[in-house]
């Protein structure tokens, strides 16, 4: 950050295309499908061939009205399709039928990042280049795909209110949130159901004026986006320190190497010639399709943080719940079999239940029931059986499922209670572990681990650790 | 037995088809034959660019509303698995795997695709010269044209080579040939045809519709294509259904009893209109009155002077994407070159004509940045004012009528090079398309040219969906008029 321009702060907006999973595309009744064999989901009109001509797919339609109903945007009555004009060998047409000034929904808002508007658009075809660079210009032979081409495409556009790589990664998880909670979308970002384009520029901080902005291209994870992000934010910095100028430019991040290469302004000056789509009317969106739409919304990912929050989930716990989605019923039916406090069962969910699960399975699959996990955090939260018991408890039900209390009563793992026995043992942790006892004594109180430690292993884990540090302090005197 | 046939209406081939005097496929090889004949000419017409290889399954088609009676097709309209080329290099034998649905609905109705109708590339011209596949003669005259963009349609069902035909019409492509080749053609309401399967020119614009030897010919044949189809966001249900024209007289048709008639001065006043042309429409008038129609010309189109002007933004605009699929990846000609870019270029450059060309290039700029609001935001304001100038004067009137054409036929070659001359041919069909009503054109006499009596056509125009009364209207003069067109047969 150069010295005497102050600090700098990132400016950083989103541009997010995400593909609808209706049953059919955009203007044709082909099937939306992922992972056919090559050109065989194609019609004369997402092939483009010569008098074809595009329908809108209504149910596209509600998808795009109900994504905009759940950022709070302004829904249009009257919409209107526009082509946007280009030449590529993965757009039959020679023009992507888009939105331009009429979009369907406009402004709208997600946890204080302000939308601009989210329109409909058909997906490209795919390319596939053989041989050479990889890319069109110098590969041997490029081969169509025109499967994914006419896909419904919804494209949000945000206001730049993102001020870092993490705040956009974690806006972002939670668009991801709410797409997948209304069911419009895969939102899968390796194959490509969710994709990311992000602009970002510098300013001096506390100013409201915006710096020339560039744009990150075709971000394809969490990770890019926020590595991405944090390596142009450096590369504009290195710049602005030397007194040099940003310009405005596309930039690609090749995650494997980390390096930004920089697409010059000229490649991308096109002049689309967008106008009205003539082979389709304007869109009127009748009162029963909002209506629809509307009521197709339910509480949304950043609604449900807020409640769980409120019921005293930590606030990472709480995010964790809401982003990953298959948490988020195991731990609601888990609170409402009752017993134990939202935040501890949050906790238990997030941090001990989570991890003992492979990759994306469904704990509501799993022998142990969330009644079962409910019960478990009451025990130990009424220190019936300590945290490691606990665990040992979460462990056994994980593999052969059952009762909580049975598991508890047959594996002995009931908690020893603050009497004699503990008392004695205590004694002998202490004899056991003389020069730790005597650090303890002089008021290093760290020092006690080791003879807490010997507690634990004497009672296989029974003892409340709380307790067991109580006695052994009360025994030194300290 | 071969002037019988010939000299049979459409209509009244169906007529004695369904009544077992005729067989279908007797008709379908008379015309079949007659069409491979004149093709073989060395001075033919070249209405065809594609003639039915084999006989039509004849089975089941004499019950069929349509009998089997056969149907030249104008080239751009899709027909599965045949040549669908729309007068174009760049589709030079381009076979599409499906059918326009109003050629299917045709067909399923009983029609027999007999041929496909040579026409100006891509619909984009008033002569028939604009060819990929050499110029359309004018059966009246071989020297000079038959109009366009449907002239081999026109000439066609003008030459006694096919009993009716399909064209379309985007600025007058079916109006102005039906005229210069002395036979009737209706321009439907804009969306009352569905477009689906028809190779664009100007989506906004494009309409199919009949051209027949006769007005009821074209009400059998518009009433059987029309209507809403799933496949066309533009395309409408009529509000009623289309009957046999029946009236002789024009004087009960109006909405207060007698029709009454308009005769725009911007659409008569004109500088140019031909002086033999006028005395023909102006004969036609007068029949009209006798017929019990009330003719004023005090109505006003006032912005259609501008008509042509707007004309020549919004279709280009239209025309130089909907021309951007001829790209050389998925279908048509091919011209490989050095990487992506070139090959676009090369594949473009020798499949396009000229004045294709033209247009794409005249449609991108109205359309580019800086432009936009000038040219095509502009022209889009100027169809608005139209189409309220028409609503005015349909206040006033019953139907709009005036020539469809300053003048009949010209010499080939006269206007080839001269595209602003070229595009006046459109003056007085333009403005109907923009505000997108029907319009018909029927034969209303002759005028002398070259020694020659070449025919002129009349236009009526309604109110949207007022197909019905201009069929009726159209259907009254047509018998009071009493043209025949057997002249042009060849």
């Amino acid at each position: 950050m150069g010295v005497g321009s102050g600090q700098l702060e990132p400016v950083i907006g989103l541009e997010i295309h995400v593909q609808l999973s209706t049953r059919t595309k955009l203007f044709c009744g082909c099937r939306v499908a992922f992972g056919d064999p090559p050109n065989t989901n194609i019609c004369p009109v997402c092939l483009g061939l010569p008098g074809a001509l595009p329908v809108v797919n209504k149910e596209a339609l509600r998808y795009a009205l109900m994504i905009g109903a759940a950022l709070g945007s302004e829904l249009a009555e009257r919409s209107v399709f526009h082509r946007k004009n280009y030449f590529y060998p993965d757009l039959p047409k020679g023009y992507q039928i888009s939105q331009y000034d009429l979009p369907l929904c406009r402004g709208g808002e997600l946890e204080g990042v302000r939308i601009q508007r989210v329109h409909l658009e058909e997906d490209a075809a795919k390319l596939i280049h053989y041989g050479g660079s990889g890319r069109i210009h110098g590969s041997d032979l490029s081969l169509v795909d025109f499967n994914r081409g006419g896909t419904p495409l919804v494209e949000i556009v945000t206001h730049p209110d993102l001020r870092s790589p993490e705040e956009a990664g974690q806006w972002l998880r939670l668009l991801r949130a709410t797409l997948k909670e209304l069911g419009v979308s895969d939102v899968n970002m390796e194959e490509g159901s969710l994709r990311v384009d992000a602009n970002v520029s510098l300013r001096p901080l506390g100013s409201d004026r915006l710096g020339t902005k560039t744009e990150l291209k075709n971000i394809n994870s969490f990770r890019y986006l926020e590595r991405g992000l944090a390596a142009e934010i450096a590369r504009q910095e290195e710049i602005l320190a030397a007194g040099e100028e940003v310009a405005q430019e596309t930039v690609h991040f090749d995650p494997q190497s980390g390096r930004l290469t920089v697409m010059r302004g000229k490649e991308e000056a096109h002049d689309y010639r967008y106008f009205p789509e003539p082979d389709l009317p304007p869109v009127q969106i009748d009162e029963q399709l909002l209506a629809e739409a509307r009521a197709a919304v339910g509480e949304l990912p950043a609604a449900r943080i807020r409640r769980y929050e409120a019921l005293g989930v930590a606030a990472h716990h709480a995010c964790t719940l809401v982003f990953r989605t298959e948490l988020g019923p195991f731990f609601e039916q888990a609170l409402a079999a009752g017993g134990a406090p939202a935040g501890r069962v949050a906790s238990w969910v997030v941090e001990e239940l989570a991890p003992r699960l492979g990759e994306g399975e469904d704990p509501l699959e799993q022998k142990a029931s969330p009644a079962a996990l409910a019960k478990v955090v009451e025990l130990v939260e009424a220190k019936r059986i300590s945290t490691a018991a606990g665990r040992a408890v979460l462990e056994a039900l994980l593999a052969k499922g059952g009762d909580p209390l049975e598991i508890v009563a047959r594996e002995g793992l009931e908690a020893l209670r603050d009497g004699d026995q503990l008392a004695e043992l205590v004694a002998e942790a202490i004899a056991a572990n003389p020069q730790a006892a005597e650090k303890v004594s002089a008021g290093e109180l760290k020092a006690i681990g080791p003879i807490v430690g010997h507690v634990m292993r004497a009672t296989k884990g029974r003892a409340d650790g709380a307790t067991v540090q109580r006695l052994i302090r009360e025994r030194l005197g300290v | 037995m071969a002037a019988e046939l010939l000299a049979l209406s459409a209509l009244q081939a169906v007529a004695a088809i369904r009544s077992g005097e005729l067989s279908p496929l007797e008709l379908f090889r008379f015309y079949r034959e007659r069409a491979a004949a004149e093709e073989a000419r060395a001075d033919r017409l070249n209405c065809f660019c594609w003639l039915a290889e084999e006989e039509p399954s004849a089975e089941g088609l004499r019950e069929l509303p349509l009998g089997g009676v056969p149907l030249a097709v104008k080239d751009l309209f899709c027909t599965r698995g045949v040549p669908s080329q729309a007068g174009s290099r760049i589709l030079a034998d381009y076979r599409p795997p499906y059918t326009a649905t109003a050629v299917a609905r045709l067909q399923a109705a009983g029609a027999t695709l007999l041929g496909k109708t040579n026409q100006d590339e891509f619909a984009m011209g008033s002569s028939s010269e604009y060819c990929a596949f050499g110029p359309v003669r004018n059966p009246w005259d071989r020297e000079r044209v038959p109009g366009g963009s449907s002239g081999g349609s026109a000439a066609a069902v003008a030459a006694g080579l096919a009993p009716w035909a399909l064209g379309t019409d985007t600025g007058g492509s079916i109006r102005q040939p039906a005229a210069l080749c002395g036979i009737v053609g209706l321009k439907p309401t804009y969306g009352a045809v569905s477009r689906y399967g028809m190779i664009a020119f100007a989506s906004s614009l494009d309409q199919a519709g009949p051209m027949t030897r006769t007005v009821a010919d074209a009400a059998l044949l518009f009433s059987l294509m029309a209507g809403r189809d799933p496949l066309d966001a533009t395309s409408v249900e009529l509000p009623g259904a289309i009957s046999l024209p029946k009236a002789q007289e024009l004087g009960g048709l109006g909405r207060r009893g007698r029709l009454r008639l308009g005769v725009p001065r911007e659409l008569f006043e004109r500088e140019g209109l031909a002086p033999g042309v006028r005395a023909a429409f102006e004969r036609a008038l007068e029949l009209a009155g006798q017929l019990g129609a009330e003719v004023t010309d005090r109505v006003s189109l006032p912005h259609a002077p501008h008509a042509l002007s707007a004309y020549y933004v919004l279709a280009p605009a239209e025309a130089s994407s909907n021309l951007a699929r001829y790209d050389g990846v998925r279908f048509g000609l091919r011209v490989e070159g050095e990487g992506l870019v070139d090959t676009y270029e090369r594949t473009r450059a020798e499949g396009f004509g000229p004045e294709v060309k033209r247009r794409i290039m005249l449609g991108t700029y109205v359309l580019s940045a800086g432009y936009y609001d000038a040219y095509y935001a502009q022209a889009q304001r100027v169809r608005t004012l139209i189409l309220a100038d028409f609503r005015a004067a349909f206040e006033e009137v019953d139907l709009i009528v005036c020539p469809t054409s300053a003048e009949v036929a010209f010499p080939l070659g006269a206007k080839r090079e001269d595209p602003w001359a070229m595009y006046l041919n459109d003056y007085f069909t333009v403005p109907m398309s923009l505000a997108g009503i029907p319009a018909i054109s029927i034969p209303c006499g002759f005028a002398e040219e070259g020694g020659r009596q070449l025919p002129v056509g009349l236009q009526l125009a309604g109110p949207h969906f007022s197909e019905q009364l201009l069929l009726e209207a159209a259907h009254a003069l047509e018998g009071a008029l009493g043209f025949s067109g057997r002249e042009g047969w060849v």
